[in-house]
């Protein structure tokens, strides 16, 4: 369906300005190689920075690689990167050419330069914002619209004039839970009417765990992992993740504890462990049982989500935050 | 929250790796020239009336307080006469170039060209539709401007119909220059400024009376496609309009705004695909 083959792309070197410092060179994709297979959602999860956008241009035609091929149905889009809009619907993460527009005649103007005719535009238009509860916004224009609401209407014009492919920048973000499931219930619907194929790109690890049939782990332009995510979560399966959130700070003053602080990913108040399931029994029995409850304001145990297998798999130093749970 | 299982998709064939090359999936419909044109057009017409109203307001009284300015300074004739066209095609270079330099300036920076750079649309499709939309924005600021001019002048409005071809005419050369420079500005300051500095130019030039300018200036004025909107929008207010200047002058004004949008559609590719 889509493969991306040895796709490289670097950023050349800036030079300084007054006040500005210069940015050295940055390779944004190294050697990337993808395989995404007819009727998946596809998933290319990592932190700011790993180069998943970049990556989501090329294959859009929006950039031209350096380095690689990039074959989409059978096309080459590196070599002819305008057949790319006539294969796949991009939603991109900004708006600003539809924000003054009403919802209905964003999808509308989408559709018509997606090459249908006016009465079939109309149609596909009512169809889709009827589809994703958006009929009684239809005439609001997109930047009076709630920052969720707005993302909804881009999605309704990804939806007019269907394509086989839709690559997806983040779909969901700043959505309620209501429009987040009218998303995935018509993405489903058109995976099982016409096998459309997903390429999304993604922060979010829960949703990443809950809809993806198959992700592309990033990190430093790199692919580090490609699998279903439970077989990635396997990687990691002989682990157990404690947060133990303190009063105020830790106790180190008890030797238990200080022990623990050397193998704890600390934010703030929080400390986070990856370790062996009698290992994290001793830890919750160490901290639950003896005077450090005193100082201990919360804990959980959970098995290992996308997260810990990005961290386990090496992903880079301090860059977990990028991953944002929830 | 997906239900389906990628295995049971109709035609699966996620068993097997891909590996086989089949021929090519047929391509979706291309958009073509005049639809996609008349669906950015409406799309940007629907625009104003969020945004570009009020802007417009601002438009037409900085030219008739420019009218009321300057009736203070020149005693009829030629010279009332340039001052009348000057501020109806000041108008239209506010809009179609000031305003629409900023538009591509900020579209092209914040990304929001990827929109229409991801949809099968010909680039001159939304080049032409977003320029004729704001030189349709300058037609009621530049008819209210002209016709209060000619009032308060006391020019004849016999011949004010020839706005029919300034305004479309100047509107394609000024939209065209507008277009290309918002898209051929690396920032978007940039882009206003430039749009600024053009609406300016057109002010000065074309507004004050150009016997009493040096020569220099005067050079200026006439490689400045407003300029030529102005003339022959001048000319009809005379006795015995010259028409055959009159088509002249507008005829440089096509002219113009032919290769100013054809450079914008190039300005507009190149911006698209980085």
């Amino acid at each position: 369906m889509c493969a991306v083959r040895g796709l490289t792309k670097t950023y050349p070197a800036t030079r300084g300005r007054r006040g500005v410092p210069g940015t050295p060179e940055v390779r944004a994709n190294d050697a990337v190689g993808l395989e995404v297979r007819r009727g998946e959602i596809f998933g290319l999860l990592g932190p700011n920075g790993a180069g998943k956008t970049t990556l989501v241009r090329q294959l859009t035609g929006l950039m031209r690689p350096d380095d690689g091929t990039v074959e989409i149905l059978g096309h080459d889009i590196v070599r002819h990167p305008e057949r790319a809009s006539r294969i796949l619907a991009y939603l991109g993460q900004e708006s600003t050419a539809l924000d003054e527009l009403t919802v209905a005649l964003a999808a509308e103007t989408t559709g018509r330069l997606r090459g249908l005719e006016v009465r079939q535009a109309r149609a596909e238009r009512d169809a889709v914002l009827e589809e994703l509860g958006l009929t009684a916004l239809a005439s609001r224009p997109l930047k009076k619209l709630s920052g969720g609401q707005r993302r909804l209407a881009c999605f309704a014009t990804a939806l007019v004039g269907e394509r086989p492919l839709l690559v997806l920048d983040e779909p969901t973000s700043g959505m309620d839970p209501v429009a987040r499931r009218a998303v995935w219930a018509a993405v489903d619907r058109r995976r099982a009417e016409s096998g459309t194929t997903v390429l999304l790109v993604t922060h979010n690890v829960i949703e990443a765990e809950t809809v993806l049939d198959r992700v592309a782990v990033l990190d430093n332009g790199r692919v580090i992992a490609c699998d279903t995510p439970a077989g990635l979560k396997e990687q990691v399966a002989g682990e157990v993740r404690v947060e133990l959130v303190w009063r105020e700070k830790a106790p180190l003053d008890m030797p238990e504890v200080a022990a623990l602080r050397p193998r704890a990913v600390e934010s703030g108040r929080r400390w986070s462990l990856r370790l062996a399931p009698e290992e994290a029994r001793a830890v919750v029995a160490t901290v639950t049982g003896g005077a450090a409850f005193v100082a201990l304001d919360d804990f959980t145990l959970a098995t290992p989500s996308l997260e810990d297998v990005y961290l386990a798999l090496g992903g880079s130093a301090g860059s977990a935050q990028g991953l944002v749970k929830g | 929250m997906s239900v389906v299982p990628a295995e049971v998709l109709p035609g699966s064939v996620l068993a097997v790796e891909e590996r086989v090359k089949r021929g090519a999936a047929e391509l979706g419909p291309r958009a073509r020239l005049w639809p996609a044109l008349c669906a950015v057009y409406r799309a940007q017409l629907s625009r104003a009336r969020v945004a570009r109203i009020p802007l417009l307001f601002v438009a037409t009284f900085q030219s008739i307080g420019i009218m009321i300015l300057m009736r203070g300074v020149v005693d009829g004739g030629a010279e009332a006469r340039a001052v009348v066209a000057g501020s109806s095609v000041l108008v239209v270079a506010f809009v179609a170039l000031n305003l629409l330099a900023q538009y591509f300036g900020q579209l092209r920076s914040s990304g929001g060209l990827d929109h229409y750079a991801t949809l099968p649309v010909p680039p001159a499709a939304v080049v032409l539709g977003a320029a004729g939309a704001y030189a349709s924005f300058t037609v009621p600021g530049t008819v209210v401007t002209a016709v209060f001019g000619c009032v308060l002048f006391g020019l004849p409005l016999a011949h004010l119909w020839v706005l029919a071809l300034v305004i479309p005419l100047a509107g394609a050369a000024l939209a065209g220059l507008g277009a290309a420079l918002g898209l051929l500005a690396p920032r978007p300051e940039l882009a206003t400024v430039l749009g600024q500095l053009g609406m300016s130019a057109a002010l000065l030039l074309g507004v004050l009376p150009a016997d009493r300018m040096p020569g220099l200036i005067q050079f200026a004025r006439d490689l400045l496609p407003s300029t030529y909107g102005v003339e022959a929008f001048a000319r009809t207010f005379g006795p015995n309009p010259d028409w055959a200047f009159v088509l002249g002058d507008l005829a440089v004004c096509a002219g113009v705004g032919v290769v100013s949008l054809a450079v914008a559609t190039w300005a507009y590719r190149r911006a698209a695909v980085r």
